[in-house]
């Protein structure tokens, strides 16, 4: 509470200080001590298995602290001992619920350092399939959100709908959570026939659920205030703890990766639009998120409209030698800035890969930002900041 | 950008490398690994935090695991040969640090002593090297100097071993024969075939 004091607002700098005040009241006076909330492992607001401990005072978090690590499963080091085109496989079950996603910078840092450049359809496809598993993952949060606050409508809504996605990305790469379909120098195969057409009807029908989760959940007036002026990040803070993607964006930073780097996917031929919120609350997490989705289906919709012909795959050599040299590569994914820094021998597999992954960064700022909170705003904090727990512990 | 970098910096940069388009690398002194990232924040405006990790030059005694455990295990080089920017030791830490509106990123590294591995701790500079600083800990057994809570994120505590480094076996792969690094397996009534391209 040093450092960031003059970041804070009003508002939590007097609910913090407030705070302190009444665990020193209440120690001294009552000679009693404040007590420690365990939240989880096992808790449908964790995504999985985080567990968070909180020091209460009252209705008050004093001190908070997540605990992750249920789910490590070490896959730094395994990549060490596999070749490269193994590892997609593993960095598939990442973020799982945007598997895709997650092999796209991986295999362009491979191809970087080989030199290898994806023909165009292939580039084309993989964004198509990138923002699929966008809208996938986010559709997930936006029903989920729902159900933190005691509304299911909106949850079976998410699930009817993502369904649809999910038979799209298993009808193209045969897997509806781990694709494992990139490869380096292009994709495993070409679309299925049909497959434009069907895409198309099913944008639609996500555009829908957009509007249908606007008009239910957004304009809901419990939602908005159990979200509005609730676990403000401001900008600097954000940056600081290295948020991204709709987490820093909500705190009024511009800058999305797809837009703002060098990049050989397809986005930069889509016509569409980076959404950013002032305020940095939990309401504008969320609604930028809900405008992410809207914006992919658009992106879906023209990438296919003008996919170039021709190869999906490049010549690559069968056995797969990647040259000496360091690179770093990372993509704006579903949950944020997901990055790998491959750094190869000119060996069949990776020397180290550090894999930076969104939900880390997004997580660490937990303790800071739920001091002077009240309880029930925990879960709609942690819902908003929006984590897998396969990204956070790899 | 990259002479910006060096002239704020000074003395402190050991070494550098561009890659038109790609990015930058340098590499800074061990004694000035936290005043460096302090004047690319303050001065040079790398405000946003990306990653914080360290590297472990030396080459795996273990090689990739693909061996018979039943044979004896074969002689491997393990001679330290730093990555890019150099390196006279066999640990390095490297962060990446990037400007929100320039949208330029930068990658720095600098040593860590090989007898007792310690750098400075700049969870004070970048608040969100806090928990990177504890996952590098744990995982290469590099202290960071004033980190206020260098607990373990994964692991045990009290586990014994630090799993990133090069010479930490990985168990699953000792005990039992992997069925091979090169994935082709021979056509039933012909040879392996080894072609080009899909």
């Amino acid at each position: 509470m040093t450092m960031l004091d003059d970041k804070l607002g009003d508002r939590q700098r007097l609910s913090y200080i407030a705070a302190q005040a009444a665990d020193a009241r209440l120690n001294v006076e009552l000679e009693t001590e404040g007590m420690t909330l365990n939240i989880g492992p096992q808790h449908p607001a964790t995504h999985g298995t985080l567990r968070i401990i909180a020091r209460l005072d009252g209705e008050q978090v004093v001190w908070a602290e997540p605990s992750a690590g249920y789910m490590h499963r070490g896959y730094e080091k395994l990549t060490e001992v596999r070749t490269y085109p193994q590892v997609t496989t593993l960095i598939n079950r990442i973020d799982w619920l945007g598997s895709f996603a997650n092999e796209v910078p991986f295999i362009l840092a491979a191809e970087k350092l080989m030199g290898v450049e994806a023909p165009p359809r292939a580039q084309w496809i993989r964004t198509i399939l990138f923002e699929l598993s966008r809208i996938a993952n986010v559709s997930l949060f936006l029903g989920d959100l729902g159900v933190q606050m005691g509304a299911v409508t909106p949850v079976f809504l998410a699930f009817r709908d993502r369904e649809y996605v999910l038979n799209l990305i298993e009808s193209a790469t045969g897997g509806r959570f781990h694709p494992n379909f990139d490869r380096i120098g292009g994709l495993k195969d070409d679309l299925p026939a049909g497959w434009v057409q069907e895409t198309k009807q099913v944008m639609k029908k996500l555009r829908n659920f957009c509007d249908e989760i606007e008009t239910l959940l957004f304009g809901n007036e419990i939602f908005q205030s159990r979200m509005r002026g609730i676990g403000v990040i401001p900008r600097e803070v954000a940056l600081q703890y290295g948020l991204s993607g709709a987490n820093l964006r909500a705190s009024g930073v511009d800058w999305d990766l797809r837009r703002d780097q060098e990049s050989p996917l397809a986005w930069k031929h889509a016509d569409w639009k980076v959404f950013t919120h002032p305020d940095g609350d939990s309401f504008a997490r969320s609604w930028i998120r809900l405008q992410e989705t809207r914006e992919a289906t658009k992106i879906v919709d023209q990438l296919l409209d003008g996919m170039p012909a021709g190869p999906v795959m490049a010549k690559v050599p069968k056995i797969i030698k990647v040259p000496e040299g360091e690179a770093w590569v990372s993509t704006e994914n579903p949950l944020g800035e997901m990055g790998y820094y491959v750094v190869s021998r000119g060996d069949l597999g990776p020397f180290r890969v550090k894999i930076r992954s969104a939900s880390f960064n997004n997580i660490s700022i937990v303790p800071w930002v739920l001091r002077g909170v009240y309880v029930p705003d925990i879960i709609t904090i942690l819902a908003s900041l929006y984590f897998i727990l396969g990204d956070i512990d790899r | 950008m990259a002479n910006d970098i060096r002239a704020a910096l000074g003395e402190a940069v050991v070494d550098s490398l561009v890659k038109p388009g790609d990015d930058v690398w340098i590499r800074v002194r061990t004694a000035d690994w936290k005043s460096s990232l302090t004047t690319l924040r303050n001065a040079l405006g790398y405000d946003y935090f990306c990653f914080l990790s360290a590297i472990d030059w030396m080459p795996s005694p273990y090689g990739r695991g693909e061996d018979d455990p039943t044979e004896p295990a074969p002689e491997r080089d393990t001679t330290i040969r730093p990555g890019y920017c150099g390196g006279d030791t066999r640990m390095q830490v490297f962060a990446r640090v990037v400007s929100s509106t320039t949208h330029m990123g930068v990658t720095i590294k600098a040593d860590v002593p090989d007898g007792e591995p310690a750098v400075d701790s700049v969870s004070g500079v970048y608040a969100g090297a806090n928990w990177h600083e504890r996952e590098t800990h744990e995982m290469f057994g590099i202290r960071f100097e004033g980190h206020p809570d260098l607990r373990n994120m994964y692991l045990p505590s009290d586990f014994e071993g630090h799993p990133l480094r090069k010479d930490f076996p990985l168990l699953a792969r000792m005990v039992k024969p992997w069925p091979g690094i090169v994935d082709v397996e021979p056509l039933p009534g012909g040879g392996a075939e080894s072609g080009d391209g899909e």
